[in-house]
């Protein structure tokens, strides 16, 4: 096999979750809802903080999806809405990887004191509800997207944490490693050439799920108005804000909350289909 | 509040309070100038929650053990497609998004049910079962859709065994086969996903509460985090983590005992 022919399958291999009809289906759904949120802002009509209309009146030609409780258009609302929920809950699940991946390989890893106590750290963040620990975090440290952000990592590291240690203690034993380190390797070079590369099938199998699931509470903790503050434009906290205009203008609802709908759906059916893909049978639940 | 005594001294005397029961006065009522105990503010709505919580439960565990044992009789047929996709496109959803939606449908289009669910402190909030429907379903959307994917992986693992395979052989009718053969021992690995429902139920009912305006535990706690109520927020949590962790022992038990499996192990 030629080289390019071997890269060519090499790609098709790792692309085959989207073969699948749910993959497929979650992959152009989440392209759509990321394409929304990121290109939106460009083509709003009209600026999303600046009341120009009747508070709750019903779609016109001059906005397509009506006026929100001030007035404001809500398609430019909507259009700018997508940013935040999308930073933040990557930005979260980012940092919940980095230090949950961290926190377990070294457990994995050390065969010594340090993994128990890394472990029962974490047992003992798991065994709180996720909502009420963001919930208390808030009320220290006050609403802010540092603390959103810092809540829902804190929540979601541990559950990382827990799947790369049971990921390196399998690749720690087999011979790769022990050659590694008979050839005198510092362990920090050990976990990063030789472990790293191996566990990233577990991690990638269980991205979809951890995003969606940060998705999900910063969403949420955005929804009771405890994150982002008005006037910010935050699809959540648009459904928060206009509860009461539900009956005069029911698409500043629905609008914003089937996009949401839409991208947690899709992000996890994706994640799914790349576990199946990756030969990991996952139940789909979330924690 | 007791200002001139050293920290320890008033975190021992809350904590000491806490385990006979006294959750403290709220800053709230010192706001107005008098002592307000937080206990007597919300032992209403801690039933109220209760009887949220255990109607969803009454509903959802019946329910995805029916859907869960179907979808895994027709593994990979239509049916069975039909119920993951769904089930898994429900767990994606926020309570929030649920809640708003039929909210959306069932109070602005049909007209049939109220979108608030506001009830007085001294009413039985199931003498109201119209202010009940529309929290109970959001409720029950996450927490069925992950409790049938679990029953479904648990049962399709059983139905392949030896022993399932001999029971059938001996002529047991199929009904008999899955209910109480199979049945048992699908829920073996069922001891995370109780207490993961039990995650969800919390988290839930602070979300549906707070969507509907329903005067439970949850909703309190989301006004006192509001308010910055620090001292009703820890006790309320105290409290919650409480009940947490209680529940999970009691489902761990429920567990042990349906499953005769568990029984011997040490």
């Amino acid at each position: 096999m030629s080289a390019a022919a071997h890269a060519a399958e090499s790609l098709r291999e790792r692309f085959r979750f989207l073969g699948t009809a749910t993959g497929a289906i979650g992959f152009f759904l989440l392209l759509l809802v990321l394409a929304i949120a990121a290109l939106g802002p460009f083509f709003a009509p009209h600026s999303p903080t600046e009341p120009i209309g009747v508070p709750f009146e019903r779609p016109s030609a001059e906005a397509p999806l009506g006026y929100d409780v001030l007035g404001r258009d809500v398609l430019s609302r909507v259009l700018w809405g997508g940013r935040s929920v999308l930073a933040l809950a990557g930005l979260a699940t980012l940092l919940a990887y980095a230090a949950g991946g961290l926190a377990g390989l070294v457990a994995g890893y050390s065969r010594s004191l340090v993994d128990p106590i890394i472990m029962r750290g974490a047992d003992v963040l798991i065994s709180f509800p996720a909502l009420l620990f963001i919930l208390v975090l808030i009320t220290g440290a006050g609403t802010s997207k540092a603390a959103l952000v810092a809540g829902v990592a804190i929540v979601q590291a541990p559950l990382v944490a827990r799947i790369l240690r049971t990921a390196t203690l399998e690749q720690s034993v087999r011979g790769f490693v022990e050659a590694a380190v008979a050839r005198g390797e510092g362990t920090f070079a050990v976990l990063r050439r030789e472990i790293l590369p191996n566990v990233v099938s577990p991690i990638a199998a269980d991205f979809g799920l951890r995003f969606t699931y940060s998705v999900i509470l910063v969403a949420s903790v955005n929804f009771f108005g405890l994150g982002l503050q008005p006037p910010d434009a935050d699809w959540a906290l648009i459904i928060s804000e206009n509860r009461d205009g539900l009956t005069l203008n029911p698409w500043v609802i629905l609008v914003p909350a089937g996009l949401i709908a839409t991208l947690t759906i899709s992000l996890n059916l994706l994640g799914d289909s790349v576990a199946r893909a990756l030969g990991r049978s996952r139940a789909g639940v979330l924690a | 509040m007791g200002l001139d005594r050293s920290a320890t001294e008033r975190y021992f005397d809350w904590l000491g309070g806490l385990v006979r029961g006294d959750l403290g006065n709220s800053a709230a009522g010192y706001a107005q100038g008098g002592e307000l105990p937080i206990w007597n503010d919300v032992k209403w709505k801690i039933r109220n929650s209760l009887v949220l919580a255990g109607i969803t439960t009454l509903v959802m565990v019946p329910l995805a053990l029916l859907l869960g044992v179907v979808s895994a009789l027709r593994a990979g047929r239509p049916t069975d497609h039909a119920i993951s996709v769904g089930s898994l496109a429900v767990i994606s959803l926020p309570e929030f998004v649920i809640g708003s939606l039929l909210i959306l449908v069932f109070f602005a289009w049909l007209d049939v049910l109220p979108p608030v669910s506001l009830i007085a402190p001294d009413v039985n909030p199931l003498s109201e079962p119209s202010k009940l429907v529309l929290p109970v379903l959001t409720l029950l959307g996450v927490t069925t859709a992950a409790s049938i994917r679990m029953v479904r992986a648990g049962m399709v693992e059983v139905l392949g065994t030896g022993y399932v395979q001999m029971a059938r052989l001996n002529g047991f009718r199929e009904r008999l086969v899955v209910w109480r053969y199979a049945i048992r021992n699908a829920l073996a690995p069922s001891v995370q996903v109780f207490t993961q429902n039990i995650q969800f139920l919390i988290g839930g009912i602070i979300v549906t509460e707070f969507l509907f305006s329903y005067p439970g535990l949850g909703k309190e706690l989301v006004d006192a985090v509001n308010i910055r109520d620090v001292r009703e927020v820890q006790s309320l949590a105290m409290f919650i983590a409480a009940v947490y962790i209680f529940l999970n022992l009691v489902a761990d038990l429920i567990v042990v005992l349906l499953v005769p499996k568990l029984r011997t192990s040490a």
